[in-house]
């Protein structure tokens, strides 16, 4: 039973990864990364981290992939349909691809190497400690003790971390043409 | 109820690890690009998951793949507000139309 839901978290994640590779629309894109974030959850549970399962729906689908979805809405460029080149950022099915979209083969020959080299290397590292099995277990009193007293100085760090780079990224998305010529009339 | 055997983890890491590059290295708008990050620390977080739940006491991986999580939420948010200023200048997300520093 915990394999098959393994399987089907496991497919989720992976299956959601390759579309938003091979999807042409950006925003199908967004929509599918959302499914390889529950993906993730899913698998968080099944490694017995239920708080992080949580915290991942919450920031990733709940504020990340908003973010994302309001970027793509926003530089969506719905002019220029005859330029198919932009809407369609995908060089893998683009029917030029011997002609001159042929940049997509050093990335997915580097790709290919990188999975095949890690995949040797899981088959040969012989984890001892991975050959038993781990209990499932109750997080979050764990972490909420080790926030206040561990990581406590990390903790506050990422409070300061996350409150000037929002102030930042306000600062940086807003337009300054407005006010300057308020200000000074 | 057996948990899942921790190898199987390891295998979904290095797939989506190298699907996240790969969504990095071919595409070519930038929100599509930033979704390729966020892919591969997803990857780095379920390694580290696989590993923590050998250690119940500390947690160690579990904290940091939380602190991962609090630092990509904060890198997207500003890197969506450049990009929509780079939007807004250049009218323009694709990649490989922005190669000019000035315009």
């Amino acid at each position: 039973m915990v394999q098959l839901a393994f399987y089907f978290f496991a497919a989720l994640t992976l299956g959601g990864a390759l579309a938003v590779l091979l999807t042409r629309n950006v925003l199908y894109a967004a929509f599918f990364l959302l499914l390889t974030l529950f993906g993730v959850a899913g698998l968080f549970v099944l490694a017995s981290a239920d708080f992080l399962a949580i915290a991942q729906i919450m920031i990733y689908v709940g504020g990340v992939l908003v973010l994302v979805i309001f970027g793509v809405m926003l530089t969506h460029k719905p002019e220029r349909p005859a330029d198919t080149n932009s809407q369609q950022p995908n060089r893998i099915i683009s029917a030029s691809r011997f002609a001159k979209g042929a940049g997509w083969i050093i990335p997915v020959l580097v790709v290919g190497a990188l999975f095949v080299a890690l995949q040797t290397l899981l088959a040969r590292a012989n984890f001892s400690l991975l050959d038993q099995p781990a209990g499932w277990q109750n997080t979050t009193p764990v972490i909420g003790k080790q926030l206040m007293t561990e990581y406590v100085v990390p903790f506050e760090i990422a409070g300061i971390l996350l409150l000037a780079s929002l102030v930042g990224a306000t600062y940086l998305a807003a337009s300054h043409t407005k006010p300057s010529r308020h200000a000074t009339r | 109820m057996q948990p899942v055997n921790s190898h199987l983890f390891l295998l979904v890491g290095a797939g989506l690890f190298s699907i996240g590059l790969a969504v990095v290295l071919l595409k070519r708008h930038a929100i599509v690009v930033l979704m390729g990050i966020e892919l591969m620390l997803n990857a780095v977080n379920i390694n580290l998951v696989a590993f923590s739940q050998y250690d119940p006491n500390r947690l160690q991986g579990q904290m940091l793949s939380l602190f991962v999580m609090v630092v990509a939420a904060a890198e997207s948010a500003v890197a969506l507000a450049i990009v929509m200023q780079v939007y807004r200048h250049f009218r323009t997300a694709q990649l490989d139309e922005l190669n000019e520093l000035k315009q």
